[in-house]
């Protein structure tokens, strides 16, 4: 991609926005995708040094409906466009082109697709892959990069779905208004799902890689300007927001992770929780009320307590009860734990800890244990606390947190005079 | 979630016959069901690497003496059973899709044609994201 972080940002911006007019114009998504990739690539070698056409978009749709039509002259996408035209609907009038639609018609299709990629007869792995290149403008060279794997994995991944796609013949089109609560959340989860593989990184930034949080953020600001009367869109953007904005502060010089107590909150980005509590404010009166609005709002009262002791606490705990009836998960009632030993202290918290105890879905895990330890250290057991703590540590899949786990083991057991400390330290 | 696959064969011919004693044939329909297995997992999207490694007696353990220089020990090993014939890393999209994975990995013919059935461990990447702590 170009150096220039203008074009690059404008090229990311109008790449859906092309590939819409390429699908609907030629109804070959999966070779549309592909032009719309040449077409980037084309703009980000020229636009740098014969400087920027007057009209970007007109510009790129020109390119890439000149590559669709070299495309569609081939063999090989003639009989692909043939099966197109033999599966679909015929009543279904979508992909006829208008005699007067203009080729830069101001339309934008960013939401259609966005449905398209995020639908549930994708994997998630599939679903995430094709919404950073597709809706992204990302290419899979960045996208592999970002979710450390081969890019030809990458390739292939993306390929499979758009194959899947036109296999199962799923239309371009907004969805049908009774299932599009349900293909809306879809979307979200991914966008979701996307904003947390942001997390991944512990070496510290590493400049190749693209800021898939961010990424996220990007495209979930663009959901929610598309969708502004959607209040649980708006709640995922404000989750999203006021999580990140605490991300300078969760990692140590060696990408140690620091709890929300230990935090330096100066270090947090009050810009970006302005923003976040000023969403989610909005949207929890215009409702429908659901989880992410909920969880945006646990997330603003952290962002917004100058210290853990000073957080509201009660209203934390009456978040996590209406989270509950919302959306009920053992890593929820978890949570819940927790928020009632900060209101009632920890003997409360866990007892309420013990009632999950025998959940399936959290056996084998780290969570209970490592919710137990911080409990157990509250009540200043710390024998219970070393025991969790370790437990916790030997279950986790996340580097960072088993090196968490294993220090606040470590730290208590030197306290208590303990010191054979567990050996799960790789560096 | 990323998942790390390793491939034992027994060094004493305890679980099969070791590999040197298999027919020219034999040897070549394992390494022909390798070669299908990385295809497989290329095309699913769910390669991120494998190799295969040397046998025993080309394996090394090293110590750095008091001095810092490496103190080498040479295999095959008094001890062992077993030595790591091949790894892969797979990205899949669930435990039970990594253990369906190994099981058709274990499946690998051996001598007369037979699945070997030979164990293969499944290890957990350390990849996931961190929660709140």
């Amino acid at each position: 991609m170009s150096t220039d972080p203008r074009i690059e940002d404008l090229l990311r911006e109008l790449a859906p926005q092309v590939l819409g007019v390429l699908t609907r114009r030629f109804g070959d998504f999966a070779a549309a995708e592909d032009a719309m990739q040449e077409a980037m690539v084309a703009a980000a070698t020229q636009w740098p040094v014969d400087g920027l056409p007057a009209n970007p978009r007109g510009w790129l749709i020109q390119v890439g409906y000149r590559r669709m039509i070299e495309l569609v002259r081939g063999e090989q996408a003639r009989r692909r466009r043939e099966d197109l035209v033999a599966r679909r609907d015929p009543d279904d009038r979508q992909h006829a082109p208008a005699a007067d639609e203009e080729l830069t018609a101001e339309r934008d299709d960013t939401l259609v697709l966005l449905f398209l990629c995020c639908h549930p007869a994708l994997a998630p792995a599939s679903a995430v892959a094709l919404t950073l290149r597709a809706v992204g403008g990302l290419s899979t060279a960045e996208i592999a990069r970002a979710l450390l794997v081969p890019e030809a994995t990458m390739a292939q991944r993306i390929s499979r779905a758009k194959q899947r796609i036109r296999s199962s013949g799923l239309p371009f089109r907004i969805p049908e208004p009774a299932e599009r609560a349900e293909r809306l959340a879809a979307v979200r989860q991914v966008l979701y799902l996307i904003f947390t593989e942001g997390h991944t990184s512990t070496a510290g930034p590493d400049l190749r890689r693209v800021d898939l949080a961010g990424e996220a953020i990007r495209l979930t600001r663009v959901l929610h300007a598309q969708l502004p009367a959607d209040s649980e869109s708006a709640g995922l953007l404000a989750l999203m927001l006021l999580t990140e904005a605490r991300s300078a502060a969760r990692t140590g010089p060696s990408g140690e992770l620091i709890s929300l107590t230990d935090q330096d909150r100066s270090r947090w980005d009050a810009a970006a929780i302005a923003e976040g509590v000023t969403l989610v404010t909005g949207a929890l009166p215009r409702g429908p009320l659901g989880p992410y609005q909920v969880q945006a709002a646990i997330a603003a009262l952290h962002d917004e307590a100058p210290s853990t002791d000073a957080t509201d606490w009660p209203q934390i705990l009456a978040l996590y009860e209406v989270l509950e009836r919302l959306a009920a998960s053992p890593v929820v009632a978890l949570n819940r734990a927790v928020a009632a030993a900060m209101v009632y202290g920890p003997a409360v918290g866990l007892a309420a800890l013990d009632a999950l105890a025998d959940d399936p879905r959290l056996a084998g895990r780290h969570r209970l244990p490592a919710a137990r330890a911080h409990l157990h250290e509250m009540a200043g057991d710390r024998n219970r606390a070393i025991a969790d703590y370790r437990a916790a540590a030997a279950r986790t899949n996340s580097l960072p947190e088993q090196r968490y786990l294993t220090m606040r083991a470590a730290r208590l057991a030197v306290e208590t005079g303990d010191g054979s400390v567990a050996k799960t330290i790789e560096s | 979630m990323k998942y790390m696959l390793l491939m034992q064969f027994s060094v004493a011919g305890a679980d099969f016959p070791s590999i040197d004693t298999w027919s020219p044939a034999e040897i070549q329909a394992h390494i022909a069901f390798m070669g299908e297995v990385n295809g497989k997992l290329t095309a699913s999207g769910e390669w991120v690497d494998g190799q295969g490694l040397g046998g025993p007696q080309q394996v090394r353990i090293v110590r750095a003496g008091d001095d810092g220089t490496p103190l080498v020990t040479e295999g095959p090993f008094a001890e062992t059973k077993e030595f790591l014939a091949g790894f892969w890393i797979v990205d899949c999209d669930s435990p039970q899709r990594a253990v369906e994975l190994a099981a058709y990995i274990s499946t690998a013919p051996g001598p007369g044609g037979r699945p070997l059935n030979m164990p293969i461990e499944v290890h957990p990447v350390m990849s996931a994201p961190p929660e709140e702590v």
